[in-house]
């Protein structure tokens, strides 16, 4: 057994038990880093001089007794559109290819707080805008399980990173199912949190009112710890929540009974691939047999959650990226003439296809003549979607179904048909337009050998209800290494 | 396809992303946002009559605090960052033309 294959939890015992150091720990990471990343590509950066330097901080400060956390000393990736200071954040986009912020993001300074030791930032769809870790400006990510496959997106990097035990953990961001689909083709878990719960300060904005950070890991064990961490009420956050409870990893027990679970039956129409299907069931099977009541029903409205969503996430995109104007940091356009001109030609220069193509029609939808015909259509949307959630949380503490349709799609099959990629967000993108909590947790490979992953949806701020089940249904199976672990 | 995306268009939304397209990439996003709005006049479905538009899903007012300085000057560092800085300052292409 290799250090490499501890959970992030553990490795933090060990710290702190003596039995290992946090520099031990933080070169093993770099070495796998070294191994890995050529068949890879999960990160954008990677800080070796940096994180050797703060695991010896780290270590003293642990042996001063001034850091003694669960996650002191345990070595972390970043993905690549959360700010740290000094250190180069590209949202693995060409526009900002140079950018070292002059701040550190919120769940950042929480993370190092309780000494995590920061080795990189990981790869992403540029901005944050795709499912495949594929519209990177610097190349795409792998699948540790078969490198022939993308790792999912956008927060690829982190999920690729996390799977080929190339760190403990890491940090990503969900907008539209941007931290679970990417967890369920790598075969890690991670958690987006009820919108509001971890400060988006220093989180490189994509679609605000969706934008949520969440951790991702080997285990519901880690995320827990992780979330308990990184969640905190920020005033640099005009969105963010003030919570009664932080204590997220209480609800780490083995015991669903009398829990009542719902399933979309809307979940497992045309589309689901019969593997998936297979693969849910059995789970939502497993959680019956501990217990649970489970039930199926008629979510409702789910074929209109994507188009609401792209109508929203690409307005606030055209609103939030019109910051990138080559004038205070960012690309800018060796020759133009006049101001207008210099916008133009830096923006056309630095953004990439699928970037474009989200800020136009965000722009389109916004526009005087379209407003109300799109975007205001969305936001009522919305609020439907919201109801219908509100309807099956009156019934059910949790609602189960897969995270994504397939398993993990070959490289380069899914960016000629925008359209198709979209429509494989479809069981998360729903999520965020509610603001709820959901986790993706492996429940099985298909006939490939790729992962899937169950998904557990919460009504908001009872992240409780998921951790907890998840983590009873984690407890009837192995963890699997990727075969690059 | 349902939406026809004119030229006049494309170009008026060019203007409002500060993009700048090529022929070629116009004529794609022609080609994009017809496919998409197509999709997205799936939402005309549904009634919405009476339904408020809901922009967050929990109540936002403005959050107030003192304007007290808590950071320090970062100038060096956010001048670092500049594509082009002189004096302190960013430099931008002129502005006003007499």
């Amino acid at each position: 057994m290799s250090l490499m294959n501890l959970t992030a939890v553990e490795l933090g015992k060990k710290i702190k038990n003596k039995e290992v150091t946090v520099v031990e720990a933080t070169k093993a990471a770099l070495d796998a880093i070294d191994r890995n990343e050529e068949k890879i590509g999960a990160f954008v950066t990677v800080d070796k001089e940096g994180a050797l330097k703060r695991a010896e901080e780290v270590q003293k400060l642990i042996d001063e007794g001034k850091l003694d956390g669960p996650l002191a000393g345990v070595p972390v990736a970043i993905k690549d559109n959360m700010c740290t200071k000094g250190m180069l954040t590209t949202c693995s986009s060409k526009i900002l290819d140079n950018f070292k912020p002059t701040f550190t993001s919120e769940a950042v300074i929480n993370l190092e707080k309780a000494g995590a030791v920061i080795i990189g930032k990981t790869n992403m769809d540029e901005f944050a805008m795709g499912s495949t870790t594929e519209t990177s400006a610097f190349g795409a990510t792998k699948n540790p399980w078969n490198t022939e496959h993308v790792p999912g997106g956008s927060s690829g990097g982190s999920c690729a990173a996390v799977a080929a035990e190339e760190c403990f953990y890491a940090l990503g961001s969900d907008t539209g199912g941007s931290i679970r689909q990417p967890s369920s083709f790598c075969g890690v878990t991670g958690i987006k949190p009820t919108y509001g719960t971890v400060s988006r300060y220093g989180l490189i904005a994509y679609g605000s009112s969706l934008d949520q950070i969440g951790p991702i890991a080997k285990d519901v064990t880690d995320c827990a710890t992780i979330l308990e961490i990184i969640a905190s009420h920020d005033e640099k956050d005009s969105t963010s929540v003030k919570r009664e409870d932080y204590d997220f990893t209480s609800a780490l027990v083995d015991d669903v009974k009398g829990m009542k679970i719902g399933i979309p039956r809307d979940y497992f129409g045309e589309g689901l691939d019969s593997e998936v299907k297979d693969a849910i069931r059995a789970a939502a099977k497993v959680l019956e047999e501990k217990g649970a009541i489970v039930e199926e029903f008629d979510l409702s409205l789910v074929e209109y959650a994507i188009p609401a969503y792209y109508v929203i996430a690409c307005a606030e995109a055209s609103s939030n990226l019109a910051r990138f104007d080559g004038v205070k940091y960012g690309h800018r356009a060796a020759e133009y003439d006049g101001l207008h001109n210099m916008y133009k030609k830096s923006r056309s220069e630095g953004f990439g296809p699928e970037v474009k193509r989200r800020i136009m029609l965000g722009s389109f939808v916004l526009s005087s003549g379209y407003y109300d015909a799109y975007y205001l259509k969305a936001l009522r949307t919305k609020a439907l979607i919201k109801k219908a959630f509100d309807d099956a949380f009156a019934k059910y503490d949790v609602i189960l179904g897969p995270a994504a349709p397939t398993t993990a799609p070959k490289l380069g099959e899914s960016l000629s048909d925008p359209l198709k990629m979209y429509l494989g967000d479809i069981y998360t993108i729903s999520v965020n337009l509610a603001g709820l909590p959901g986790i993706s947790v492996p429940c099985g490979t298909d006939s490939k050998g790729l992962p899937i992953g169950l998904q557990l949806i919460g009504d908001c701020n009872k992240e409780k209800n998921i951790i907890r089940a998840a983590y009873s249904f984690e407890q009837t199976r192995e963890y699997k290494h990727s075969p690059l672990a | 396809m349902a939406n026809i995306i004119s030229d006049e268009t494309i170009e008026y939304v060019g203007i409002l992303a500060k993009l700048e397209l090529n022929d070629e990439e116009k004529e794609q996003a022609k080609k994009d946002m017809g496919e998409m709005l197509d999709y997205i006049d799936k939402l005309n479905e549904l009634d919405t009559s009476g339904v408020e538009p809901m922009s967050h899903v929990f109540p936002t007012n403005n959050v107030f605090r003192e304007d007290v300085v808590k950071n320090g000057d970062g100038r060096e560092d956010t001048l670092a960052n500049a594509p082009e800085e002189k004096d302190d300052s960013f430099v931008v292409p002129k502005t006003i033309v007499g």
